[in-house]
């Protein structure tokens, strides 16, 4: 584990907190399709981490490894100065780690405020009898977690469709409800997979802002998955540049766009 | 012909607590349905299994006995107790639990992600197993259940109608305490769903298995929960035919009367449960009532699914389910 005391301070003035999350080596295998193949990388407390990488990079499955939905099969996830045993989703979600799905996974059934109720669930701790009483501190965090849910439901503008139902949104909202979701969990790290994908542009703008101020507002350190270059390259701090499972550059957005080696596999032939 | 009238009102009436009752097991399928996917053929031997645990715990009989007996030359027969019946429903709970537990470790734990048709092959699988194992522990015999719920015909009902219509009610106590506990169940069932954290987790994992791992909700826990739950509701189903009619292993054949009423309510509604029970349950009754003279009776047996036959033609997704429509 590095230093983790250490830290920077970005372009525009904010100051950037030691490692929070180190990838070591990490090799994801599928039978014989090598996803991800020897990749270290860090995430420091309160940047915004960026993974881009060209379709079939193997950006996906990088988040999938940090949110535990897949197991790799070499090299060491450490989180807040400990090695990570293998563990299930649900098990990493508790630990702080919440994401995103860039094919939203939202509870369709269920109206707007109850999805992101839900980013709750991880901290109700009171017993099953002192809820079904509806009495004393069940009743204090329940109006508690209430109230989160309602601070986030405004800062992400979603008031006017807190009682609808998921299903009824547009696209673009599902999105911004899927945030919502997993911002109300208060995460120490919070991934987002593509969240700007299928977006029209002014859906991109409201979903870059919300991004930059979700940051800003609460000092959340946020990892996301973008093929977008124009707006990875606004928001983020640092940025990991995959192509074919392998790690090909990272730095800041001015260092990787320098890369010769970036430019020849992503950005040379993509934009320019 | 007030007469006739009045007699159609009572059979309405008990229709509608026999229904009761197909409710409360189409209940046990919709909780497990909903939560996993799995079409849980064995619900009805669950009902089975619970209610003979039941009356074994009641009469400190001992599990196994002939297997005992007949391994070690003993004669063993019973504890030699008699237990209050709410302890013993209590610890049948208990086992209903563990079975739960068993039922998800031992099987569907590594069966998942196959296809539902595996699922439901195991399903079978379960309820020939279990079947078999409430034979070996407890007997094949059939045994009378009494845990304290009054039988009979309900006589203020009687007068009362009687002086108020001239014509006296037939409704057995039984059925009334049936529809009352069930009642209360359900409404236990909505309250825990909606507003504890195991409720809504297990709503969110009904609606999406991987949207609740990101909040992080245990699919195995909620599994084991709901496989409770649904033992549980089979316990009271179990109690209710048990007392009915004794505990027999024919028991295990009312879960094919909850078909229908799924097809009626859909297979992921739990209002739709009951009102599908409830409907099968009038209707049958009523049909036999007053089409049955016609073609000679016996119409109980069949309506039910003739009744559901016509709703898969036209309303295949039943009368609360999830409307089917195919994105192409």
């Amino acid at each position: 584990m590095k230093d983790t005391s250490e830290g920077y301070v970005t372009a525009d003035g904010r100051k950037i907190g030691g490692v929070v999350m180190e990838m070591k080596n990490i090799t994801l295998r599928f039978g014989g399709v090598t996803a991800i193949k020897d990749i270290s990388f860090d995430i420091r407390e309160g940047e915004i981490r960026a993974i881009i990488g060209p379709n079939g990079a193997g950006k996906s499955s990088m988040l999938n490894v940090i949110s535990g939905f897949y197991v790799p099969q070499e090299g060491e996830v450490w989180f807040r100065g400990e090695k990570r045993p293998p563990m299930k989703p649900y098990q990493v979600a508790r630990q702080g780690i919440a994401r995103t799905f860039q094919n939203i996974a939202l509870f369709e059934g269920m109206s707007v405020l109850d999805n992101v109720m839900t980013g709750r669930l991880t901290h109700m701790t009171q017993g099953i009898l002192a809820q079904a009483l509806w009495k004393g501190p069940a009743e204090r965090e329940e109006v508690e977690n209430r109230e989160k849910a309602e601070k986030i439901i405004d800062f992400l503008e979603i008031q006017h469709i807190r009682k609808t139902p998921v299903s009824r949104l547009p696209y673009g909202l599902k999105k911004r409800v899927e945030l919502a979701r997993a911002l109300v969990s208060e995460p120490t790290i919070l991934l987002l997979d593509e969240p700007m994908a299928g977006m029209n542009v002014e859906e991109k703008e409201d979903m870059c802002r919300f991004v930059l101020d979700v940051n800003d507002e609460f000092g959340t350190t946020i990892a996301l998955i973008e093929h977008d270059m124009g707006v990875v390259m606004d928001l983020s701090d640092r940025v990991v540049v995959m192509d074919y499972g392998r790690k090909i550059g990272d730095g800041t957005p001015d260092e990787v766009r320098a890369n010769q080696e970036v430019i020849d596999a992503y950005l040379g032939v993509a934009h320019d | 012909m007030p007469e006739q009238f009045f007699w159609g009102v009572e059979v309405v009436l008990n229709g509608l607590m026999a229904g009761v009752l197909y409710a409360l097991v189409a209940l046990g399928f919709v909780l497990i349905f909903k939560a996993s996917g799995i079409f849980n053929y064995s619900q009805g031997v669950l009902a089975l299994f619970a209610a003979l645990t039941l009356v074994g715990i009641m009469d400190g009989q001992v599990p196994f006995a002939h297997l005992i007996n007949a391994a070690l030359g003993t004669e063993i027969h019973h504890f030699g107790w008699h237990l209050p019946a709410l302890l013993a429903i209590l610890l049948t709970a208990l086992v209903m639990v563990a079975l739960a537990w068993a039922v998800q470790r031992f099987i569907f734990r590594h069966l998942v992600g196959q296809e539902p048709i595996i699922l439901f092959m195991a399903t079978i699988g379960l309820a020939y197993f279990l079947e078999g194992l409430g034979d070996i522990m407890w007997g094949a015999d059939i045994k009378n259940l009494d845990v304290g719920l009054p039988q009979g015909i309900n006589a203020t009902i009687d007068e009362v109608t009687y002086e108020w219509f001239g014509y006296g009610f037939f409704i057995d106590n039984l059925d009334i305490s049936a529809t009352l506990i069930a009642a209360a169940l359900v409404t236990l069932l909505i309250l825990f769903a909606q507003y504890t954290k195991q409720g809504r987790a297990m709503r969110a994992v009904a609606d999406d298995h991987q949207a609740a791992l990101s909040v992080g909700v245990s699919l195995n826990f909620i599994w084991i929960m709901v496989w409770s739950l649904a033992g549980v509701v089979a316990l009271v189903a179990g109690i209710m035919w048990g007392t009915k009619m004794g505990v027999q292993f024919s028991l295990s054949l009312i879960a094919l009367k909850a078909l229908p009423v799924l097809m009626l309510g859909g297979f992921t509604s739990i209002p739709g449960a009951i009102v599908g029970g409830l409907i099968i349950g009038v209707g049958e009754k009523l049909f036999e009532f007053l089409i049955g003279p016609m073609v000679g009776g016996a119409t109980e047996n069949w309506f039910a699914y003739v009744l559901a036959l016509v709703f898969l033609v036209f309303r295949p997704q039943g009368l609360f389910g999830e409307k089917i429509i195919e994105r192409v």
